[in-house]
C-alpha cells in the first residue's frame, strides 16, 4: 500500500471550524455576562456556571447513553448554556438553570439529532418553558447594583418592558445595563461589542438583525407617530439586542439564504411589535417571536432558494 | 488596481495556505533532459492516440510517435531523440492506466524533420493554424488539455464567437506556472493570442489576471498589441473557471450545461498561446511544459521539464523531498489530483505538482451545523449541503433535481465547510450515480 494519502479534491480547508465559530460566539457573549455579573452580583455567576456545566454535562450523558460519538468538544453545548443562563434573572432558585439547561439539551437539542438538527432554538426553548412553568420566579427581578458582587436582594422589580415601569428609565441605563432584567439582556454596550466581534468574524451576518430590529423600530416609529425616543427605548428594552444577533442568528433554527434571514428577521420583528406595542403584559416576548419564526424557519429557506449562476438565461 | 465585476461565491484559500510566494519570483528553469522518459498516448480530452512507432526504432524529437484518433483528440510527439525500449502502460493522474511508449535519450536532441519554421506566417489562413495546432499537439495547458484545433474551429458555430478570453487569472494557490510565463514569455503569449484571433475570426480578446500578480500584468501590458485588454481581475478562487471568467470579463453568463460558445467566447489559456505560437512560428509540437514544483520539496520553482518525465526524476531536480509529505498532489491543491506514488510520468495535463503535508489532510468529518457557507461559497448558486444530505440519504436523484449537474467541481464549498464535511465528494457521486439512473 502508498505511504501517500489519495483521496477527492479539495486538499486545502479553512482554518473555520464548528468547534471555532463556537467558541466565537462564547467570547462575543462574554461582555455581556461580565457586566451581568457586575450588575446582579455572585448570583449570576452561580447562575451561569451552573447552566453551562449542565448542558456540558447533559450532552455527555446523552452520547454515552445513546452511544455516539461525545460532541461536548464543538463548544455548541457552552453556547446553549450561557444563553440559557443570560435569558434567566439572577433571583431564580439554583435548580432553575439545571433544570433549564436540562431541557434545552436533551429535550430541545439531542432528541432531535444534536446539533444542526434542532429546529428551534434550545435556549431559547428551554427559557420558555421555564417561563411558563413558573412564570412568578422568571418574573421577579433584582435592581441592578454595580460591583455589589456579595449579591443583591431578590425583590420583586418591574423592567422597562413590563407595563408598570414603561418609561421608567434614561436611555443612558438601558443602555449601560443598570436596570432590572435577566443577567445577560441588561448591558446593551456590551451585547453590541459581542454582536460586533460576531460580525467581524464571519460567524454572523447582518441580514437577521438589521431586518429584525429594523422591522421592529420602523413600526415602532409610524404607529407612535414617529416619536424617536420611545422607539429608542423600545429597542433598548428587554431581550431585543441579545434575541436579534445572538438567538435570532442561531444556525439551526434559522434560514441559511441570505433572502430567508431578511424575511426570517421581518418576521421576528413584526411579531414583536405585535406583542409589546400597546399591551401591558409583564412578560418578555422577544424569545417567543424568535420560537414562532423558528417553526416556519425551513419553509422560508425552501421558498427562498436562489438561482444558479446560470439560470438566467435559459 | 483597477478590477472589473466579479462572481458570486468563491472563497479566499490565498490567504491560509497560498505557497505562491516560494515560486512566483523565480525565473523558469530548464531541467535537465532525462534518461528515459514514458509518455502516454493518453494526455489530452478525447480518444487516446495510436502508438505508430515500434520496439527497437530510433526516433527523433519532435516526431510523432503517437497519432490522433477521430474528432477530438491529439497526437503526441517524442519529448526526446533516442531509441524506443518498450511500448507498455503507464498509470496517469486519476488513476487510468493507459498504452504508453518508452524511449531511452540517446542526449542528441535531434529534432525531427517535420520541425521546421514557417516561410510565409502572414500567408497562414484560419484553417492552416487550425491544422498546425492539431499537428503539433497543442491542447489546453491549463490542465483540462482540451485540443486546441477543436476549440478554435468555430466554422460551426451560429452566431460567430466576438470575443477571445484569455486565461491568465491562476486561481489555484501554489501554483505559479502561468504566472511566470506571463512575466518572461508575454511577447509569445500574445503572438499566440494573435493566431488564436485570426484562427477563430473574433476581433477582440480580453485577458484575465489576478491582481496578485502585478508583474504580470504590466509585463502583459506592455507587449499587447491592438485589440488585446489586460484586465485585473480580484484574486479570489475561482476565477480561472471558464465560466467565471467569461462572466468577469464580459459580463455574460454561460447558461448551464452549455459551453462558452453559447455566450460567443472562445476561452484560451495563457501558456497554451504561447505553445500555440511556437507551432505555428517554429512548427514544434508539444514536448515540454512548465511546472511549478511546490510544498513540501527542498527547491520550490518553476521547472520545464520534458513531456514523459517520472515524477522521481523531476524531485531530484528539486532536492528531493522535505519531511512530512502526506499527499503528492498533480495540479493546484483545490481541483488537482492525488496520485499514489512518484512513477506516475509527466503529460501535458501537468500545472503543478505539490508534495503536501498535514494541512492536505482532511479531520474527522462532524454534523452540518446548517451555517451557510457552502451557499455563499458556492460560484454556482448551488446549494452543496441540501445535496450533501440528499445523497448520504441515498437521494441522488433529489440532489440532481437541485442541480447537482451544474457543479463544475472547484471544492470551495468543502473548503469552507466549518464541518469538514466532503461536500463535493457526495456532488460527484450524485452525478455518477444520477448519470447511471438515467442511463445516460
Amino acid at each position: 500500500m502508498s505511504k501517500y494519502i489519495v483521496s477527492a479534491s479539495p486538499h486545502l480547508r479553512d482554518h473555520v471550524s464548528t468547534r471555532s465559530i463556537m467558541q466565537d460566539v462564547c467570547i462575543a457573549m462574554l461582555p455581556a455576562c461580565i457586566a451581568g455579573v457586575l450588575f446582579f452580583g455572585y448570583r449570576a455567576a452561580v447562575i451561569l456556571a451552573l447552566s453551562v456545566l449542565t448542558a456540558v454535562l447533559s450532552e455527555k450523558f446523552y452520547c454515552k447513553a445513546a452511544h455516539i460519538k461525545d460532541t461536548t468538544g464543538d463548544f455548541s453545548a457552552v453556547v446553549t448554556g450561557m444563553l440559557l443562563a443570560m435569558n434567566l434573572p439572577s433571583t431564580v432558585p439554583y435548580w432553575m438553570p439545571v433544570i433549564g439547561s436540562a431541557i434545552a439539551i436533551l429535550l430541545c437539542k439531542m432528541i432531535f439529532g444534536g446539533i444542526g438538527q434542532n429546529f428551534i432554538n434550545p435556549a431559547l426553548a428551554a427559557r420558555a418553558i421555564l417561563a411558563l412553568s413558573w412564570a412568578s420566579l422568571m418574573n421577579t427581578f433584582a435592581a441592578p447594583a454595580f460591583g455589589n458582587l456579595a449579591g443583591v436582594d431578590a425583590i420583586a422589580s418591574a423592567t422597562p418592558v413590563s407595563g408598570a415601569a414603561r418609561g421608567g428609565f434614561t436611555l443612558a441605563q438601558l443602555a449601560l445595563g443598570n436596570i432590572p432584567g435577566t443577567i445577560g439582556e441588561t448591558c446593551k454596550i456590551a451585547l453590541l461589542v459581542g454582536a460586533a466581534y460576531l460580525l467581524y468574524r464571519k460567524v454572523i451576518s447582518w441580514h437577521i438583525p438589521v431586518a429584525f430590529i429594523g422591522s421592529f423600530a420602523l413600526c415602532y416609529l409610524i404607529a407612535t407617530g414617529f416619536d424617536v425616543n420611545a422607539t429608542l427605548y423600545q429597542v433598548l428594552s428587554g431581550g431585543l439586542i441579545l434575541g436579534a444577533f445572538f438567538m435570532a442568528t442561531d444556525y439551526s433554527s434559522s434560514p441559511a439564504t441570505s433572502k430567508g434571514k431578511i424575511v426570517f428577521g421581518l418576521g421576528c420583528g413584526l411579531l414583536l411589535f405585535w406583542f409589546r406595542f400597546g399591551k401591558k403584559t409583564p412578560a418578555e416576548w422577544c424569545s417567543f417571536a424568535i420560537l414562532l419564526m423558528n417553526v416556519v424557519s425551513p419553509l422560508i429557506e425552501r421558498v427562498t432558494g436562489s438561482k444558479s449562476f446560470g439560470e438566467v438565461k435559459k | 488596481m483597477a478590477t472589473t465585476q466579479t462572481f458570486g461565491g468563491g472563497v479566499h484559500p490565498h490567504e491560509i495556505g497560498n505557497g505562491k510566494d516560494s515560486t512566483k519570483s523565480q525565473p523558469i528553469v530548464n531541467a535537465a533532459a532525462p534518461a528515459r522518459v514514458t509518455i502516454a498516448m493518453s494526455q489530452h480530452l478525447g480518444a487516446p492516440a495510436a502508438c505508430c512507432v515500434k520496439v527497437g526504432q530510433v526516433v527523433n524529437m519532435g516526431q510523432v510517435i503517437g497519432e490522433a484518433q477521430g474528432a477530438i483528440s491529439a497526437p503526441v510527439h517524442a519529448s526526446v531523440s533516442g531509441k524506443v525500449v518498450a511500448l507498455t502502460t503507464c498509470t496517469i493522474t486519476g488513476g487510468k492506466s493507459v498504452p504508453a511508449v518508452v524511449i531511452d535519450n540517446d542526449y542528441e536532441d535531434r529534432w525531427d524533420e517535420s520541425v521546421k519554421p514557417c516561410e510565409n506566417i502572414d500567408a497562414l489562413t484560419p484553417e492552416d493554424i487550425r491544422r498546425i495546432a492539431r499537428d503539433c499537439g497543442v491542447v489546453g495547458l491549463g490542465g483540462a488539455v482540451f485540443p486546441a484545433a477543436v476549440k478554435l474551429d468555430t466554422s460551426k458555430l451560429d452566431p460567430k464567437p466576438d470575443t477571445l478570453v484569455v486565461n491568465g487569472s491562476e486561481c489555484e494557490p501554489y501554483l505559479t506556472s502561468d504566472h511566470r510565463m506571463m512575466v518572461e514569455n508575454a511577447e509569445q503569449i500574445i503572438d499566440g493570442i494573435r493566431f488564436a484571433m485570426k484562427a477563430t475570426g473574433v476581433k477582440c480578446a480580453k485577458v484575465g489576471i489576478e491582481d496578485n500578480k502585478p508583474d504580470a500584468i504590466e509585463a502583459m501590458r506592455a507587449a499587447a498589441t491592438e485589440n488585446i485588454e489586460i484586465v485585473a481581475l480580484p484574486a479570489k478562487y475561482p476565477q480561472g473557471y471558464e465560466k467565471m471568467l467569461i462572466y468577469a470579463l464580459t459580463g455574460r453568463r454561460v447558461p448551464n450545461r452549455a459551453l462558452p460558445s453559447a455566450v460567443q467566447c472562445v476561452v484560451i489559456n495563457v501558456s497554451t498561446c504561447a505553445a500555440l505560437s511556437a507551432a505555428v512560428r517554429e512548427g514544434k509540437p508539444i514536448i515540454d511544459r512548465v511546472v511549478t514544483v511546490a510544498g513540501r520539496v527542498a527547491k520550490p520553482c518553476n521547472l520545464r521539464v520534458r513531456i514523459g518525465v517520472p515524477l522521481l526524476d523531476v524531485l531530484d531536480q528539486v532536492g528531493g523531498m522535505t519531511e512530512g509529505v502526506r499527499k503528492l498532489i498533480v495540479g493546484g491543491p483545490m481541483m488537482g489530483k492525488t496520485i499514489p506514488d512518484l512513477n506516475v510520468p509527466v503529460t501535458k495535463s501537468f500545472s503543478g505538482f505539490l508534495a503536501l503535508g498535514d494541512e492536505s489532510v482532511n479531520t474527522e468529518e462532524s454534523a452540518c451545523i446548517r451555517c451557510g457557507r457552502c451557499l455563499r461559497a458556492c460560484p454556482m448558486g448551488l446549494a452543496p449541503a441540501k445535496m450533501d444530505s440528499l445523497v448520504r440519504h441515498g437521494d441522488y436523484q433529489g440532489a440532481l433535481n437541485i442541480g447537482a449537474l451544474n457543479c463544475m467541481e472547484c471544492g470551495s464549498c468543502t473548503y469552507v465547510c466549518p464541518a469538514k464535511r466532503e461536500l463535493l465528494q457526495a456532488i460527484r457521486v450524485a452525478k455518477a450515480v444520477g448519470g447511471r439512473i438515467k442511463g445516460m
